[in-house]
């Protein structure tokens, strides 16, 4: 069975008096246990939406979206999936241990097990010394590893994240990749991940998903055979294969430009 | 890592802004006590008019008493009669007298106003039904509901419980200390970011879940303020409900009572005000040391 199983997935949204914009377009996508699948492209080309959509955050208009051979709603319900975004999300007034302990707590976990999970947790992504800070008290790379780890509470089977490194500088963009490749070694969970910045998204995953903007369509996917994650160091970056990876997802992006004769479609894409 | 460093200097900071208002405060009483001896002392006798409107009161000891002639007079008996007690342990028992009536006014218009935010809050509806008759409800005056509240009230008589003066009071401060926790909490409810919405809804998290654990503490920085305000409203709405309802034991009392004698004892009807003002200074306190304890649901007032 499919981690993420999206089969012509449409969504339009009305944003004037009759106004639409046609955010996807029958996009099919599946996503295999324990895969690694980034959805790159242009900004306003749908990856957001359809990242919200396999969340259960907002409905398609037309299409089906599976997780876990569920609904997404139902999905949603049983937690079966952990989810990040750009803006860590914490919230200022429980410390670092209380945000991670929020998902355990709404869903009935008892305080010693939800300690000690938070522990692991927090021992997962380096910040053991930080349980009793408070967000405003952590860096910004600080406050996205506890959404990472907060997202990670439950052990969801999927994780679902967007552009999670996107207000970061380079540098911490860099380790916070390396750690997350790590982690996924560790825990075996499906991600789904958005991002605009193409090395980011050949060194994080075993596919890219190159996408296109109006409608939001898939443009092309490119399969990176760069090994499983458990394989992965920051070597990789200098390898000949990553470049090469590189190159295949930058040209999926500028054929959509030629194709169209409008370069600037590509805009938003880092190519560095 | 670095992160000691911000929060040191976030909390030296926070010490230093937490006590200017209290020496501006202090520095504030100090120059209006020297106004009014400045005042006294070189303003006319009569008093500034323009046409026949008096802009600045007599200067004369009837009309101004010396702060210290008002200070020693506290320390005299509040009649000549034999037995009665010092001026300021009257002022002080009828100050306390009001501050427990406020107290209840407070906490009863507190409950309304939170339970009408909440209801607000969950049903569109209700906001759109209710919010125009909340904001209407402060344009009554005050004068012309007493008298109908202590009517109604003597109605009351359930079993042994019967309804006294004293709760048409508290039940008046109630109704100006509602108001601001109503908006102020109706603000706060929905103040939390639609991020953390959806992060609720992905957790699957139920409405009262959501208001326990994300709307509740995020009002917190707006609750505070209306908090203030609505024990100052309830002091207000105390004293003046004493006043035309009638009921003794007060500072609002003891104000029309000792108006009387300000002909003769020019220094007597301050010790009241005295009082009053005292009892609003030992509300917005409570509300103050109240804010103290929840003082982490505030990190999202400094933190940008
Ligand atoms: N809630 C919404 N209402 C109206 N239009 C929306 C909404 N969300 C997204 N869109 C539109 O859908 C398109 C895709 O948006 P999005 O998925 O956020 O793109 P991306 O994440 O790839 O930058 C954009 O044109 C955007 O303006
Ligand atoms: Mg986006």
């Amino acid at each position: 069975m499919n981690a993420v199983e999206v089969t012509g997935v449409s969504k339009v949204f009305r944003v004037a008096k009759g106004a639409e914009v046609v955010a996807l377009d029958s996009v099919s996508l599946s996503v295999v246990p324990g895969e690694f699948v980034s959805l790159i492209g242009p900004s306003g080309c749908g990856k957001s939406t359809l990242l919200r959509l396999i969340a259960d955050l907002d409905q398609p208009t037309a299409g089906e979206v599976l997780v876990f051979g569920k609904s997404a709603r139902q999905a949603r319900i049983d937690q079966d999936y952990g989810i990040a975004f750009q803006q860590a999300g914490l919230l200022p007034w429980r410390t670092v241990t209380g945000n991670i302990e929020l998902p355990l707590e709404l869903h009935g976990v008892g305080k010693a097990a939800r300690r000690a999970r938070a522990q692991d947790l927090l021992a997962l992504v380096g910040l053991s010394d930080f349980a009793d800070r408070y967000p405003d008290q952590l860096s910004g790379g600080m406050q996205q590893r506890v959404a990472i780890a907060r997202s990670l509470a439950e052990s969801p089977e999927l994780l679902l994240m967007d552009e999670p490194f996107g207000a970061l500088d380079e540098m911490t963009r860099e380790r916070m990749q390396t750690e997350l490749v790590r982690i996924c070694a560790e825990t075996g969970a499906a991600v789904v991940f958005v991002t605009h910045s193409i090395p980011e998204a050949v060194y994080l995953s075993s596919r890219v998903v190159v996408m296109s903007p109006r409608p939001g369509r898939i443009q092309e996917v490119v399969t990176v055979g760069l090994g499983s994650a458990g394989t992965r160091d920051d070597a990789l970056r200098e390898d000949a294969a990553f470049f090469a990876s590189v190159k295949a997802v930058r040209e999926a992006l500028h054929g959509d430009a030629v194709h169209e004769k409008a370069p600037h479609s590509v805009r938003g894409v880092e190519t560095r | 890592m670095t992160a000691a460093v911000p929060s040191l200097s976030l909390r030296a900071k926070s010490t230093n802004a937490r006590v200017r208002p209290y020496v501006f405060g202090a520095l504030g009483l100090v120059l209006l006590a020297l106004v009014w001896e400045a005042y006294k002392a070189v303003g006319p006798a009569e008093g500034v008019m323009i046409g026949d409107i008096t802009v600045l009161p007599r200067t004369s000891d009837i009309a101004m008493p010396h702060l210290w002639t008002m200070w020693e007079r506290l320390g005299e008996p509040v009649t000549s009669a034999a037995g009665s007690p010092a001026l300021w342990f009257a002022v002080l028992q009828a100050a306390g007298f009001t501050l427990g009536i406020a107290a209840v006014g407070w906490l009863v218009g507190v409950s309304v106003g939170m339970l009408l935010a909440i209801v607000m809050q969950r049903f569109r509806t209700a906001e759109s039904a209710l919010l125009p008759w909340v904001v209407l409800s402060q344009t009554v005056p005050l004068i012309a509901i007493a008298p109908l509240v202590k009517r109604w009230g003597a109605q009351i008589e359930v079993g042994a419980f019967d309804w006294e003066d004293w709760m048409s009071v508290a039940l008046i401060a109630s109704y100006l200390a509602f108001f601001p926790v109503s908006i102020g909490a109706l603000r706060g409810l929905g103040s939390p970011d639609k991020a953390h919405l959806e992060l609720m809804h992905s957790y699957a998290a139920g409405w009262w879940s959501t208001l326990l654990r994300l709307r509740l503490p995020a009002s917190v920085p707006y609750l505070l303020p209306a908090l203030r305000l609505a024990a100052a409203n309830a002091v207000i709405g105390t004293v003046v409900a004493e006043v035309s309802i009638g009921l003794r034991g007060g500072v609002g009392r003891m104000m029309v009572e000792f108006a009387s004698a300000a002909s003769g004892d020019p220094a007597k009807p301050w010790a009241p005000i005295f009082g009053a003002v005292l009892v609003g200074l030992i509300a917005a306190g409570v509300v103050i040391v109240l804010g103290l304890f929840v003082g982490r649901y505030r990190r999202g007032e400094v933190s940008a």
